[in-house]
C-alpha cells in the first residue's frame, strides 16, 4: 500500500461507505457467530462439539463431500474437454444444462431426489421392496449434493480452456504423443490451478449445503444430520451455543476457502478463468 | 472454418454434428459428461416436470392458487427483487470503489465480499437471527424507530441482501477494471461533470453487467432457503416463502403439490432468466450500432 497516494474528492467518503456497509453486511455476521459460540466461556464451546451427534455429523459432513467433489471433478473435466475442444452442434444447450443447478432453489435440487426415490416416488416401491434406502440415508445426502455443486468445477475449467486453445494439445499429438499422454503431461498442468480452485469451491459449497440435503435427510438426529443440518437441530431444541460453535467450525472452514481462494487468484491468477484474474 | 475447407472431409458421415479434429478422446468425454448429466439433472428434472401432473391439471391449478402458496410465491419473488434491486447501487459502491481506489487493506476487503458465497447458509441464517432478532444489536435499534426485522419480511429482506451483494459486485468488478479511462479523462478534458461522466461514460458501459449482476442476484434469493428460515419467522401467508412451503408439503407426503410449487418456482424464473438475456441482447445490439 502506498500511502502517498492521495484520494480524489469523492474518494474518501466512498471508501468510507464501502467499509460500513461490508462491514455492518458481511463481516459482522461472522463475528457474531464466533462471539456467540465462546459466549459461554471455552469449555462451554468444546462440550458441545465432543458429543457423539456432532462428531457423527461431521463426519457424515466428511463422508458425503469426499464422495460428491470427486465425481463433480471428474465430470468438470470431461464436460471441459468435450465443451472446449470440440465444436458440435446444442453445444450451447449444453453448456445451459450444465449451469442449471446454480439457477435452481437447492430446496428444489433436494425434493426432485424425493420424488424419484421417496416413499411415493417412480421408484420408491420398488426401493422398498429390495430393501434400499436412499431418501433419509446417506446415498439421497450424496445425490442432493452432487445435484447442487455440479457447476462448479466445469465452470471453472470451460472458459479456461477456451482462452488456452488446443495448440499445445495438437502439438504434443503431432509429436506422437498419445491421447492419454497428452492429456496427463499437456491440459492437466496447463489447468490444474483452475481445477483446484474449482475444487475448493465444490468443495465448500458441498460441505455447508443446507436446503437440499435438509429436504432429503429427514434431520434424523445422529444418523442422517450433516454438520449444517446439525447446526439447525441445535438451534431449534434452543442449545444456541452448541449451534453457534458448530456453526463456527462451518465459518471457519469457509475463512479457509476464502484464504485459499485470493491466494490462488494472487498467486497464480494467470492460470484461471479470466473473471478469477484480480 | 469455411464450407470449402471441410468439403474434403465431409465425406464421412459422424460428422455431421461434429466438426472433425485431431484431438481424441471426444466420444469418451462427450459420452461421460451426457450420461452424468442425463442422471443427475434430466432424470430429477424430468421428474419434477412431469409429476404435478399426475392428478390432473386441475389439481396443480388449485394448488397454485392456494392463498398461502400465492402469498409464499408473491413473498419469494417480491424480496428477492426487492434485495436484487438494492444490491445494484450498493453493488456498484462497493466494486467502484475496489476498482478505483487504493487504500490500506483493500485486498482484505476485496476477499470479504465473497465471504457469503463461502459462508454456509445456514451458519449466515443463525447469526443474522442473532443480529436482528428482537434481543440482538441491530434488532434492538431497529425496533426503537418501530421496524420488525427478524421475524418479519424485513428480515427475509436483509438475509437476502447479504446473499446476493457479492454477485453484483463480482459482475460488476472486472468490467469497472477494464473500462477505457481515456474515454473518462476525454469526457473529462471536454468539460464533462463528475455527474456527467458517471451518466453518460461509466453507468452506460456498466449497465450489461449490473443487468446480469441483478438477475444473478435474484435467481440466488428467490430460492434461497438456508439463510432465510431462521430469521424469517416463517408465519403462513406472511413471511413464508415458497421453498419452505414445499419442504412443508414434502413433509405432508403431498408429492404433486411439492413438484407444482418446485415447478411453478423453476418456471417463473426461466421466464425471467429469458426476459433479462432479451434485455441484455437488445443493450448489446443498441450499443454496437
Amino acid at each position: 500500500m502506498n500511502p502517498s497516494i492521495r484520494l480524489p474528492g469523492i474518494a474518501p467518503l466512498f471508501v468510507a461507505l464501502t467499509l460500513a456497509i461490508l462491514g455492518v453486511l458481511i463481516v459482522f455476521p461472522l463475528g457474531v457467530v464466533f462471539q456467540q459460540a465462546f459466549s459461554k466461556g471455552f469449555a462451554a464451546y468444546l462440550e458441545p462439539l465432543t458429543q457423539p451427534d456432532a462428531l457423527h455429523a461431521i463426519r457424515l459432513t466428511l463422508i458425503v463431500a469426499a464422495i460428491s467433489v470427486p465425481l463433480n471433478a471428474v465430470f468438470g473435466v470431461a464436460a471441459a474437454w468435450a465443451v472446449a475442444r470440440f465444436e458440435f452442434k446444442g453445444k450451447s444447450l449444453l453448456v445451459t444444462f450444465i449451469d442449471l443447478p446454480f439457477s435452481m432453489s437447492p430446496v428444489v435440487s433436494g425434493l426432485v431426489w424425493v420424488l424419484l426415490f421417496g416413499a411415493q416416488g417412480w421408484f420408491g416401491p420398488w426401493l422398498q421392496e429390495h430393501n434400499v434406502k436412499i431418501i433419509f440415508a446417506t446415498s439421497g445426502l450424496v445425490l442432493a449434493t452432487v445435484l447442487v455443486t455440479l457447476p462448479f468445477v466445469a465452470r471453472e475449467l470451460i472458459p479456461l480452456m477456451q482462452d488456452q486453445g488446443a495448440d499445445e494439445e495438437a502439438a504434443a499429438l503431432t509429436l506422437g504423443a498419445g491421447g492419454f499422454t497428452t492429456f496427463w503431461r499437456v491440459t492437466l498442468p496447463n489447468i490444474k490451478w483452475a481445477l483446484l480452485y474449482g475444487v475448493l469451491l465444490c468443495n465448500a459449497r458441498a460441505m455447508g449445503e443446507f436446503g437440499a440435503v435438509s429436504v432429503v435427510s429427514g434431520s434424523v438426529r445422529g444418523l442422517t444430520t450433516t454438520l449444517p443440518l446439525h447446526v439447525e437441530v441445535l438451534y431449534n431444541d434452543y442449545e444456541f451455543v452448541g449451534a453457534f460453535a458448530a456453526a463456527s467450525i462451518l465459518a471457519s472452514l469457509g475463512l479457509v476457502t476464502l484464504v485459499i481462494k485470493t491466494f490462488l487468484e494472487w498467486r497464480h491468477s494467470g492460470e484461471l478463468s479470466a473473471g478469477r484474474r484480480h | 472454418m469455411t464450407a470449402a475447407a471441410l468439403a474434403p472431409l465431409a465425406g464421412k458421415p459422424r460428422s455431421r454434428w461434429k466438426q472433425p479434429s485431431i484431438l481424441p478422446g471426444f466420444p469418451l468425454a462427450m459420452g461421460w459428461t451426457l450420461t452424468y448429466l442425463g442422471l443427475v439433472v434430466v432424470l430429477p428434472l424430468i421428474a419434477l416436470v412431469v409429476r404435478p401432473w399426475e392428478l390432473g391439471l386441475s389439481v396443480t391449478w388449485s394448488t397454485l392458487t392456494e392463498p398461502r402458496v400465492l402469498a409464499a410465491l408473491r413473498l419469494s419473488f417480491g424480496s428477492a427483487f426487492l434485495a436484487a434491486l438494492t444490491n445494484v447501487p450498493i453493488g456498484l459502491l462497493v466494486a467502484w470503489t475496489l476498482t478505483r481506489y487504493e487504500f490500506p487493506g483493500r485486498r482484505l476487503i476485496d476477499a470479504f465480499v465473497d465471504l457469503p458465497f463461502a459462508l454456509p447458509t445456514a451458519v449466515a441464517g443463525i447469526a443474522l437471527t442473532a443480529i436482528y432478532g428482537p434481543n440482538g444489536p441491530l434488532g434492538e435499534l431497529f425496533a426503537k424507530i418501530g421496524i420488525k426485522t427478524a421475524y418479519s419480511p424485513v428480515g427475509i429482506y436483509i438475509a437476502l441482501l447479504f446473499i446476493g451483494l457479492p454477485f453484483v459486485v463480482r459482475t460488476i468488478q472486472p468490467v469497472l477494471q477494464d473500462l477505457d479511462r481515456e474515454v473518462e479523462e476525454a469526457a473529462h478534458t471536454l468539460g464533462a461533470t463528475n455527474l456527467q461522466r458517471f451518466w453518460l461514460v461509466v453507468l452506460p458501459a456498466v449497465l450489461p453487467a449490473l443487468l446480469s449482476g441483478f438477475s444473478l442476484a435474484f435467481a440466488r434469493a428467490v430460492g434461497e432457503y438456508g439463510s432465510v428460515i431462521f430469521i424469517a419467522g416463517n408465519m403462513p401467508m406472511k413471511s413464508e416463502i415458497a421453498p419452505l412451503l414445499i419442504v412443508i408439503k414434502l413433509e405432508q407426503y403431498d408429492y404433486a403439490g411439492a413438484a407444482s410449487v418446485g415447478l411453478a418456482m423453476l418456471a417463473i424464473s426461466f421466464g425471467g432468466l429469458l426476459a433479462m438475456n432479451g434485455v441484455q441482447l437488445f443493450l448489446a445490439r443498441r450499443g454496437r450500432v
